[in-house]
């Protein structure tokens, strides 16, 4: 350890002022801070300060993510092997997974820190740890059969529209890992939805079995069947939708890995409890309005369902709490979460032509965050003047 | 008119070049948005609404210069929108004989250029205060500036959403095989509000004068 202390003493007044790499100033601090706890004292006022800057904020969240990515690699080779007709043990399944997803991990990091990098540098301001947590978000929401190319454009456009242009880290008014995803569906919706994107290998005409379909769940709801079955016609039960064996993005089909992740999340206090609580309302009070005034077979899919389905469990607990674009005051997240559950559902069964309501629904709500903080401090406001008034 | 000034003295020069780039009506007013982003789908719709806006633009300029004593100030606003709305029948009427595909391509479109918020503002803002020649560089000017905007979103935006620049392929065929996609969200209007957004940013950050104080 001292020894890499040293050898960082050693090159830091290279990138000081003056320095001869002075340009890398804020890439060599990301590194530096990256190692050791930074040595720099406030200098102004009365601070708490305690261990958890955002560095180790966002590394925890990352650590939530993995039951559902560590699932999702199991789920990806699971139903390769299915289509393939080929019984394959848990390490084959585990392993041909792992060669599919950790590219688009892979891509995503790197295309993602790296224009992070370039725009500090240009800015001059610090590398943030903000893509931490984006850069494994991302993957997690891509069909595994996504081509890299895509990941990385999305990337970047994700990095520099949905960040860096509101001023980086912190200023964003979208979730950027979603607005990868949304800038994917709208610009390539052959690749990013349909019935063949969701298994490793179909997209590129491998030979599956006979029959074989690749819809996911949502996807055969709204072709109005009430049956669902999985690629090679076994009926799915809510317990599969739980436990997340059925097809979908590499991170969102599995409802108890991302149980966990949000254990870690609220155990920690990194996630609001009561954005992911009040998403799960609204979506089961949208769920049972439309189970009440059913008029086809996607309206009577059960409201408990919905919650496991799609990408809404992880919406909720991963994108929804997202502390920069959701609501900041405690009366306003519970409204900002109820909207957003209710507008998913909503959306999901009566426009089929969205399967997935959530990004859509999540997104929405975020752009309305700031009026409803606006709203609920004003009424606050008021409420204490009258009481002052009542009282002179 | 007592000192003859030069047909293309500095301060006439400057009437042209200002609405090209510190003025520029798109990108710094943000004035005729709704048509940017509408019809800049394709390269060919873009061009000919540019020439139809800078004739509808430089002409009616000149005719409310030559009237600008004897409109009376109450009615100014009736007057400007029929001299606009003449000119805006006549390009339509041209339009339909000569260019029907594109005509049709850019349907209401044309009309609207009545409502388009550049033209009434130069008429406002310019030709009643001015004599002819100033009002119709003025006018030149800012349909230029608006026009250019115009055809470089259309620019961005055909050849990232289709592949295509003025319908002819552009992006060959070996490179779709190799797994290109055209983008799909470059053809949807949100895009449009996103690139032209990239202008002003790449703008202000060259052109610092720009930048509001806070």
């Amino acid at each position: 350890m001292s020894a890499l202390r040293r050898y960082i003493d050693k090159i830091k007044p290279n990138v000081e002022e003056g320095g001869k790499f002075h340009l890398f100033k804020s890439t060599f601090e990301a590194f530096e801070t990256f190692l050791f706890v930074p040595n720099t004292v406030t200098k102004s006022g009365t601070h708490i300060r305690d261990a958890m800057d955002m560095k180790r904020t966002m590394f925890l969240v990352v650590i939530a993510m993995i039951p559902a990515l560590l699932f999702g690699i199991w789920n990806t080779g699971y139903h390769h092997f299915l289509a393939l007709g080929i019984d394959a043990s848990f390490w084959e399944m585990i392993w041909y997974g792992f060669i599919r997803v950790f590219p688009i991990i892979v891509v995503s990091y790197v295309v993602g820190l790296g224009t992070e990098f370039v725009f500090a540098q240009i800015r001059g301001h610090e590398v943030a740890e903000g893509f931490l947590v984006s850069g494994m978000l991302i993957p997690l929401v891509m069909p595994v059969d996504v081509p890299l190319w895509m990941v990385a454009l999305a990337t970047v456009f994700a990095v520099i529209i949905g960040k860096e242009v509101f001023g980086g880290v912190g200023m964003n008014i979208l979730n950027p890992a979603l607005t990868a995803r949304a800038f994917l569906f709208f610009a390539y919706p052959s690749q990013m939805s349909g019935d063949a994107v969701w298994i490793g290998g179909l997209r590129r005409g491998m030979e599956t079995v006979d029959g074989f379909s690749g819809a996911t769940i949502l996807g055969q709801a709204a072709q109005n069947n009430s049956e669902f079955v999985n690629g090679i016609g076994e009926a799915y039960s809510s317990w599969n939708m739980f436990l997340g064996n059925i097809p979908g993005s590499i991170g969102e089909t599995s409802t108890l890995a991302i149980l966990l992740g949000a254990f870690i999340l609220i155990a920690t206090g990194v996630g609001s409890w009561k954005i992911i609580f009040s998403v799960f309302a609204g979506g089961a009070v949208m769920g049972l309005l439309l189970n009440t005034f059913a008029v086809n077979e996607f309206m009577e899919v059960p409201f408990w369902e919905h919650l496991l389905l799609g990408g809404f469990a992880f919406g909720a607990v991963f994108m929804a709490t997202d502390p920069v674009s959701a609501t900041q005051s405690e009366r306003g997240k519970w409204i900002y979460g109820f909207l957003i559950g209710f507008l998913a559902i909503l959306i999901r069964v009566l426009n089929p032509a969205y399967p997935e309501g959530v990004m859509l629904a999540i997104l929405l709500m975020n752009v309305f965050a700031p009026l409803i903080d606006h709203y609920v401090v004003e009424n606050n406001i008021r409420k204490r003047l009258k009481r002052a008034k009542v009282q002179a | 008119m007592t000192d003859k000034e030069p047909l293309f003295s500095a301060k006439n020069m400057k009437l042209l070049r200002e609405p090209l780039g510190a003025s520029n009506p798109i990108t710094v007013q943000v004035l005729g948005i709704c048509s940017a982003l509408a019809i800049t789908v394709k390269l060919e719709p873009s061009i000919v609404l540019a020439i139809s806006v800078l004739v509808v633009m430089a002409v009616s300029n000149v005719v409310i210069s030559l009237m600008r004593k004897i409109i009376p100030p109450r009615i100014r606003i009736i007057v400007q929108l029929v001299v606009i709305a003449t000119m805006v029948i006549l390009v339509d009427e041209v339009l339909q004989a000569y260019a029907y595909d594109v005509s049709k391509q850019l349907s209401v479109f044309v009309g609207l250029i009545i409502t388009n918020c550049i033209i009434m503002g130069r008429l406002e803002a310019f030709a009643l205060a001015n004599k002819p020649w100033p009002a119709f560089l003025d006018g030149v000017g800012n349909a230029f500036g608006y026009g250019m905007i115009l055809i470089l979103v259309a620019f961005f935006r055909e050849l990232l959403g289709s592949g295509t620049l003025l319908d002819i392929q552009i992006i060959p065929k070996a490179i779709y095989e190799m797994g290109y996609v055209n983008n799909g969200l470059m053809v949807l209007p949100p895009m449009a509000l996103i690139v032209v957004g990239i202008f002003i940013w790449i703008q202000r950050s060259r052109n610092k004068d720009l930048i509001e104080q806070k």
